[in-house]
């Protein structure tokens, strides 16, 4: 049922998002002229997937749509069409590997080769016990430190695959 | 010379990041005399035009020719948007700003609003740089709690809000219109040119939008004059450069030199290239330009014109170096696959002739090529080339032609025998 057509269904604001949730998207939208709230659409879609433990349900993107007054399918086409935006379970810890051009010939198949076999999972999968899963991405610019991968908000820059051990076996 | 603009005060301090470091090597000085003496904002355009400063994001179309688009007086808001969106592979640069310097991108861009008569700016930093947008973010705080940003700016009347805004991974955000639909919270399509950003802008608006590393050259460029940049650099290339250097070399960087520098002196400064291999070949602007054959490239000064005359193109100044270890073929498979994966799809030559071109270099990649395949690519080419809403399509197509002009016979090799010249092995972990 589509919240935002139905206004019998629409919910004041408070009730949609936690006052801390809503505390961070609003400092997103204070960002943007009051008639253009969906500026903020990126953020909140980010803020919702942080909270969620990664990912981005239905759900969560019917209330950003609701809540920045859009349509849910202006949501959807947003969260689709970003690479960083993810619509199915990832792991607590999402490895973002680039292979392309600078980290391809710095060896990023080896890096790709180790995580897939030490993980057990290929790309676009998730390890049965929840804490990985592994991305292809596309140039993080950091190229200077070829070969790389992203885990959460942080780089990791002239990887081997005994620093990929050291850096997985570091994390909670 | 070196280190003269974008990483002038970098060699000095210990955390150049920092707004007191930033003050200490003469940060804000300029804004400060242009706010205080009332400098005409004309003159600072003039200044720009004087410079030859050409926008460092790619297409190095003259900076203070792009300001003087936009009329001063004309009523109503207007923006200054900055493009950190850093997405051609090989290039990061912007990168080495934000992260150490991120207070002349934010002087630079208050003296564009004043310029141009614009209150409000946005800085457009790609998603994956959260370290770097934490830098900015906090940059920002300072800026405002002293007065550089906000309302009626140390006393002169003129506001200016500044803020960030976050990608969400998608290389065509890069391109100036799709970056503005993405601000405005859509998908990041491109938008048809006419009209452009200085007449409809984000929300509509008149809109400068700048590189984050043409914007942090403004205020170095008004404290030592237009004359002294452009001299800097050599005809038609005013200025220095960041070059943003990878590739299988022994010190890869992002190094800061007067264009016009020799190729071959970049080559030392990186050392060389790593593992006792020799220099094979050379992309001279990041992904989208054609690759140029190691020795020729070493006969060459780093200019629009030089590259440009070698049938390349500067671009955004990133230099990914390749040694004869390497396949030209798996190569361009993996370019020809990142245009297919990040085409956004509106218009039909890209987004089909994307995917033709991959999947016909992949399969000659994988001994699987056809004789017809170097022509039908050359054939994809001039049907995608020039017929498509924005340059990603052009992007597509010129790595291509570089490669089946320089290294055809590689090509021809993986066609005849079914595998490579060299050992690196077909692509894996693609598609
Ligand atoms: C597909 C595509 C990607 C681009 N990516 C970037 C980018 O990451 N950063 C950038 O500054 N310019 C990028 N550009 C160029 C911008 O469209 C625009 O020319 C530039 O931001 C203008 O600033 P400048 O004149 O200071 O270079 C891209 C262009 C295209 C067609
Ligand atoms: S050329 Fe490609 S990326 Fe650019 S607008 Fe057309 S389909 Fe989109």
């Amino acid at each position: 049922m589509n919240k935002f057509m139905n206004p019998l269904q629409t919910r004041n604001k408070e009730e949609i998002f936690s006052a801390e949730i809503r505390e961070d998207i609003d400092r997103w939208i204070a960002k943007y002229p009051p008639e253009w709230k969906q500026s903020a659409v990126m953020a909140a879609l980010r803020i919702m997937q942080d909270d969620n433990g990664g990912w981005l349900t239905t759900e969560l993107m019917d209330d950003v749509a609701e809540y920045l007054d859009m349509s849910p399918i202006h949501v959807y086409e947003v969260a689709t069409f970003y690479s960083m935006y993810e619509l199915k379970p990832v792991g607590k810890h999402k490895i973002c590997v680039c292979t392309n051009i600078a980290c391809m010939i710095n060896d990023s198949d080896a890096i790709v080769k180790h995580l897939k076999e030490k993980l057990g999972i290929g790309f676009g999968e998730v390890t049965e016990d929840g804490r990985f899963s592994l991305k292809e991405v596309e140039c993080l610019g950091a190229c200077g430190g070829a070969p790389m991968f992203q885990i959460g908000r942080k780089y990791y820059e002239n990887l081997t695959p005994k620093v990929v051990d050291s850096i997985l076996d570091g994390l909670e | 010379m070196a280190n003269e603009v974008c990483f002038r005060t970098l060699e000095y301090l210990k955390q150049p990041w920092e707004l007191d470091e930033y003050k200490s090597r003469g940060g804000y000085e300029v804004l400060n005399h242009i706010l205080k003496n009332k400098i005409e904002p004309s003159e600072v355009v003039e200044t720009m035009k004087t410079s030859g400063l050409r926008g460092r994001g790619g297409a190095g179309f003259p900076t203070g020719l792009k300001w003087s688009f936009i009329s001063r007086n004309a009523p109503g808001q207007k923006y200054v948007v900055c493009n950190s969106d850093e997405g051609e592979p090989g290039t990061f640069k912007d990168r080495d700003i934000l992260r150490y310097n991120p207070h002349q991108l934010i002087e630079g861009m208050v003296i564009a609003g004043y310029a141009i008569g614009a209150t409000v700016g946005y800085n457009y930093i790609r998603g994956e740089f959260w370290e770097e947008y934490e830098r900015f973010e906090a940059a920002l705080e300072q800026a405002r709690a002293a007065g550089f940003l906000g309302d009626n700016l140390l006393g002169s009347g003129f506001d200016f809000q500044l803020h960030s805004h976050l990608g969400g991974g998608a290389y065509v955000c890069g391109e100036e219109t799709a970056l503005l639909e993405s601000i405005e919270g859509k998908k990041g399509q491109p938008r048809f040119k006419p009209p452009f950003p200085a007449h409809f802008g984000l929300y509509g608006r008149p809109t400068i939008i700048n590189n984050t590393e043409s914007l942090s050259s403004v205020p170095v460029i008004l404290k030592e004059g237009g004359e002294w940049f452009k001299e800097l650099g050599v005809e038609n290339s005013g200025g220095s450069k960041l070059f943003s250097i990878s590739g299988n070399i022994k010190n890869p960087g992002v190094f800061e030199v007067p264009l016009g520098t020799p190729f071959s002196e970049l080559f030392k400064l990186v050392g060389g290239m790593k593992d006792g291999h020799k220099l094979k070949a050379v992309v001279p602007g990041g992904c989208s330009s054609p690759v140029i054959p190691g020795e020729q490239m070493m006969d060459l000064t780093m200019d629009y014109d030089a590259i440009q005359n070698a049938g390349s193109m500067l671009g955004s100044g990133a230099i990914v170096i390749i040694d004869d270890q390497q396949c030209m073929v798996k190569l361009l498979d993996r370019m020809s696959y990142f245009y297919h994966e990040e085409s956004c799809g509106q218009c039909t030559p890209c987004r089909e002739g994307t995917g033709w071109l991959w999947r016909v270099v992949n399969r000659i990649e994988n001994g699987k090529g056809r004789q017809e395949d170097l022509d039908l690519l050359e054939s994809v080419c001039g049907k995608i080339a020039g017929r498509t809403v924005c340059a990603l399509g052009d992007a597509a197509a010129m790595p291509v032609r570089g490669m089946l002009k320089h290294f055809q016979e590689e090509f021809q090799y993986h066609i005849d025998h079914k595998k490579c010249m060299v050992g690196a092995g077909p692509t894996k972990g693609l598609g």
